[in-house]
């Protein structure tokens, strides 16, 4: 029963400040709503027993993600306080695609007799998981880090003003 | 009725969350013209992908599905990084950031 409480409290969480990223007009408010998604997301993984994975969340996402997304936002807003063009496109097509994409999804759920016949089951400590990636996974991992300075490179290459 | 909530939430209704977060965040994709409203909305979907990864990984008792879901953030922030980068290019290039702003082809 406690568990119900937390999950629908959660979710109502998640999927109304996802519901304010895509509706809002406001491109400042939609990336702090996305804030607030990526939040209840970490909450989300704590009751799923991924402590980690909920700091990395919030490090990652929160504290990494967004404030990028803010200095975008800043970098390409008009600084005369044009209110920044915000239209949509084809309201009703995304809102028929995203319902009929929903509609696969659920019914793919339902269907499925491996998610009903699911268990929750206990995970082992955070130590384990480190085991997990330094031992098994120690290739993906160290290509990983080759992957993000890659794209820290390759990102100051793209936005540098001039060529060398 | 009451039986299904006398037992902890089993695996469908976070799938059913995670579904329900990726068609909001495609139908952001969708609907939106600001590249960095895009951009956002699929940090959404995303998103809904970790969460079931992590589910998975909690009613399969491995930690595989955690370790799938790390990598998966990872990657999105070097997209987003990318993804910004290029944003930046073209409001230096075109001055707005719509996404039908960069649709004559020129070199």
């Amino acid at each position: 029963m406690m568990a119900w409480v937390a999950f629908s409290l959660i979710s109502l969480v998640i999927l109304n400040s996802a519901l304010n990223v895509v509706k809002s007009t406001d491109l400042v408010h939609t990336v702090f709503w996305l804030a607030l998604t990526l939040l209840g997301t970490a909450a989300l993984f704590v009751h799923l027993d991924a402590e980690f994975l909920a700091a990395v969340q919030v490090l990652l996402y929160t504290g990494g993600v967004v404030t990028l997304m803010l200095f975008g936002v800043m970098l390409t807003r008009r600084i005369d306080g044009v209110k920044i063009i915000h239209g949509s496109a084809n309201k009703g097509r995304a809102l028929f695609s995203a319902l009929a994409v929903f509609g696969a999804i659920a019914t793919a759920i339902f269907r499925s007799e491996q998610t009903a016949r699911a268990v929750a089951t206990d995970l082992p400590e955070t130590e384990a998981l480190g085991q997990y990636f330094l031992q098994d996974l120690v290739l993906p991992f160290e290509l990983l880090s080759l992957l993000l300075l890659a794209a820290m490179v390759g990102a100051i290459a793209l936005a540098r003003k001039v060529d060398p | 009725m009451m039986d299904a909530f006398a037992q902890p939430p089993g695996l469908a209704a976070y799938l059913l969350l995670g579904a329900l977060l990726f068609s909001i965040g495609l139908y952001g994709v969708l609907s939106r013209k600001n590249t960095l409203a895009i951009l956002v909305a699929v940090e959404l979907m995303a998103n809904a992908v970790n969460i079931n990864l992590v589910a998975f990984s909690r009613f399969s008792g491995t930690l595989q599905g955690q370790g799938f879901a790390l990598f998966s953030i990872a990657l999105t922030v070097a997209e987003v990084v990318i993804g910004l980068a290029i944003v930046v290019l073209m409001y230096r290039a075109h001055k707005r950031i719509d996404a039908d702003a960069p649709s004559a082809l020129r070199g």
